[in-house]
């Protein structure tokens, strides 16, 4: 369980964070410029906060009014970075094993074996991190962090620095490690499909200010939220159940109560609750239930909130008992189909532009 | 000056005297300086501390100062009649017209450039290792000799052989402080500047040169060999 309430001032940027967590992965989630990356590590003794405290497990790590700072590193926290930083004078081995040899012994629950086998690495124990993909490093730097038996772990963005396939490589091991070994995991990031996936609660900061925290389809859905500097970061966050008639085609039929949504490949077995990331863009709206058109996934709603940004106009979409849908189209579009604050629309999706970060299962503590 | 052809790589006791006293004086000046320039370089690259620019002024005065003046510095700070001189007398250890003084004052002339090299090194070091090495545990202490000193090892090389050749080079500190006796304190630069001053003496001076110019050049490929070694090592590509 870890406590965080601090204040910080850098520059003109201020930060005042207060939140807690307890078991499986927490988001904290925001922009750039947020004050994600400087509360994490004010968690982990990189900084000092002006005024507050940060407690793990009841125990004080930095209370600055009591004037206790404990130093980085008897603080047993695991942190990787975005770029792994693996010490290049080592072998995978020696950077994996190095954490474990300063971790006290009866503290020693985290098994090397299991987690090279969890990892994926079992092949690059004797190499040098120096001839390792960044995929491979980022797995690497994870199992080190873990192998120092953390009592908290901390993921700074992980796989910002990956391309797209090494991101759909590492995800599933992240689950799996939230899954197998019982740590806390603080991750930060500001892509929501990495949130949906993870995170069974997530901190939505902005602008050093804490906007809202929850679990991820209630804290996105807030209507007063707008998240996103520009509107191909908008996306919406919808929880829905999978349906009866499974498996189409390779398909999976999702149920919400506001209409139906489809989605490639499976996802666990009928009844399970599945979040799903919808970007604003890719959302296209009817006046009339749509006949005759490629689009799978369609939702009944409300619109329930406009706002304009040039010539693009976002439409809050109130679905029916849950949750709301962003939709980005044009200004002319919103004044031909006569469009305002209460209109009934048919939000349409196509399930191709899906990927596989956007569809996450809740976290097993959530779904039981 | 006339060209010596026959005897001109024969070398005479009296110069094989001055080149192993030089080997020896040289040697013992880098090893016995090399952690002192190890300690000084990290903290003046990476801790902070009251005072730091001074001991950095310090550090460099050798470099800017005549050698003449540092030498006469160490006379009155360690000679027999100097500060500190007549208490480490006491203690047995004599620095004046002995060997040891010439390694004293090489090592003094050599520490700038030692701890130059080093330092850069150790700043060269991404500090987010050092940040993932305390959060895996390991303290300052334990950072510095698993991640900082092995990490530095090319630099630190560097330093050294670049001590070890300015202490061969070493002349005026070491003339001043503890003169230009043979066979204790007479180097190769001071026999051959010796050499120049007696009818003759061309020669040996000669012969004494290309030994110098051999050692350094040995030296310095020898550095490079070991530094590209570490560099390769290391995987210098990030």
């Amino acid at each position: 369980m870890i406590e965080v309430d601090v204040r910080l001032n850098v520059g003109s940027f201020s930060l005042d964070v207060a939140f807690a967590n307890g078991t499986g992965v927490t988001a904290l989630f925001g922009q750039s410029g947020s004050g994600k990356s400087l509360t994490l590590s004010i968690i982990a003794g990189l900084t000092r906060p002006d005024a507050g405290y940060v407690r793990l497990d009841g125990e004080s790590l930095v209370d600055v009014e009591a004037r206790v700072f404990v130093p980085v590193s008897r603080r047993r926290i695991g942190l990787v970075f975005q770029d792994s930083n693996l010490f290049p004078h080592m072998s995978v081995r020696q950077n994996l094993l190095y954490g474990r040899w300063f971790a006290p012994r009866g503290e020693r629950r985290i098994n090397f074996d299991a987690i090279v086998e969890t990892l994926g690495i079992t092949n690059l124990v004797s190499r040098s991190p120096t001839r390792l993909s960044g995929g491979e490093r980022q797995r690497v730097a994870i199992g080190r962090a873990l192998l120092s038996c953390p009592r908290l772990l901390l993921l700074d963005e992980p796989l910002a620095a990956l391309d797209m396939e090494r991101k759909l490589e590492i995800l599933p091991l992240i689950e799996r490690v939230r899954d197998e070994f019982d740590v806390p995991i603080i991750y930060v990031t500001h892509a929501v499909e990495e949130v949906v996936r993870l995170a069974s609660r997530v901190v939505i900061l902005d602008a050093g200010r804490v906007k809202s925290v929850g679990a991820p389809t209630e804290a996105f859905n807030r209507l007063d939220y707008a998240p996103a500097a520009n509107r191909f970061d908008r996306s919406s966050v919808l929880s829905a159940t999978v349906d009866e008639s499974c498996l189409a085609h390779g398909l999976t039929k999702l149920k919400h109560s506001a209409g139906t949504i489809w989605i490639a490949g499976s996802a666990g077995p009928c009844g399970s609750v599945v979040r799903v990331v919808v970007k604003a863009t890719d959302v296209i709206l009817s006046l009339a239930p749509p006949h005759e058109i490629s689009a799978r996934s369609i939702l009944w709603g409300r619109v329930a909130n406009i706002q304009f940004e040039g010539p693009i106009a976002t439409i809050a979409i109130e679905l029916r008992d849950d949750g709301q849908l962003l939709a980005a189209i044009t200004r002319g579009a919103l004044e031909d189909l006569a469009l305002k604050v209460g209109s009934e629309i048919y939000a349409l999706f196509k399930t191709a532009a899906l990927d596989e970060r956007s569809i996450g299962m809740a976290s097993s503590q959530v779904i039981r | 000056m006339e060209l010596p052809s026959v005897a001109l790589f024969e070398l005479s006791a009296a110069e094989w005297t001055a080149i192993r006293l030089s080997l020896r004086i040289a040697t013992v000046a880098t090893l016995a300086s090399l952690p002192f320039g190890i300690v000084t370089a990290y903290a003046l690259a990476r801790r902070q501390f009251p005072g730091k620019t001074l001991v950095n002024g310090l550090v460099h005065l050798p470099l800017v100062l005549p050698p003449v003046v540092t030498g006469f510095v160490l006379l009155m700070l360690l000679g027999r009649k100097g500060v500190f001189g007549p208490y480490l007398a006491e203690l047995g250890i004599v620095f004046s017209f002995r060997w040891t003084g010439a390694a004293v004052a090489c090592a003094v002339m050599g520490f700038p450039l030692m701890v130059r090299a080093m330092r850069l090194s150790f700043e060269a070091i991404d500090r987010r290792l050092e940040l993932a090495s305390e959060t895996l545990g390991a303290n300052w202490l334990w950072t510095f000799f698993l991640v900082n000193l092995p990490l530095a090892v090319p630099g630190i090389i560097v330093g050294a052989i670049l001590a070890f050749a300015k202490a061969l080079g070493e002349f005026g500190a070491t003339i001043t402080f503890v003169s230009n006796i043979p066979g204790e304190t007479q180097t190769i630069s001071a026999a051959i500047y010796s050499y120049t001053q007696v009818p003759g003496g061309d020669e040996s001076a000669m012969r004494l040169t290309i030994v110098s110019v051999f050692i350094a050049l040995f030296a310095l490929m020898a550095s490079e060999i070991v530094q590209r070694r570490a560099e390769k090592r290391l995987g210098n590509v990030e």
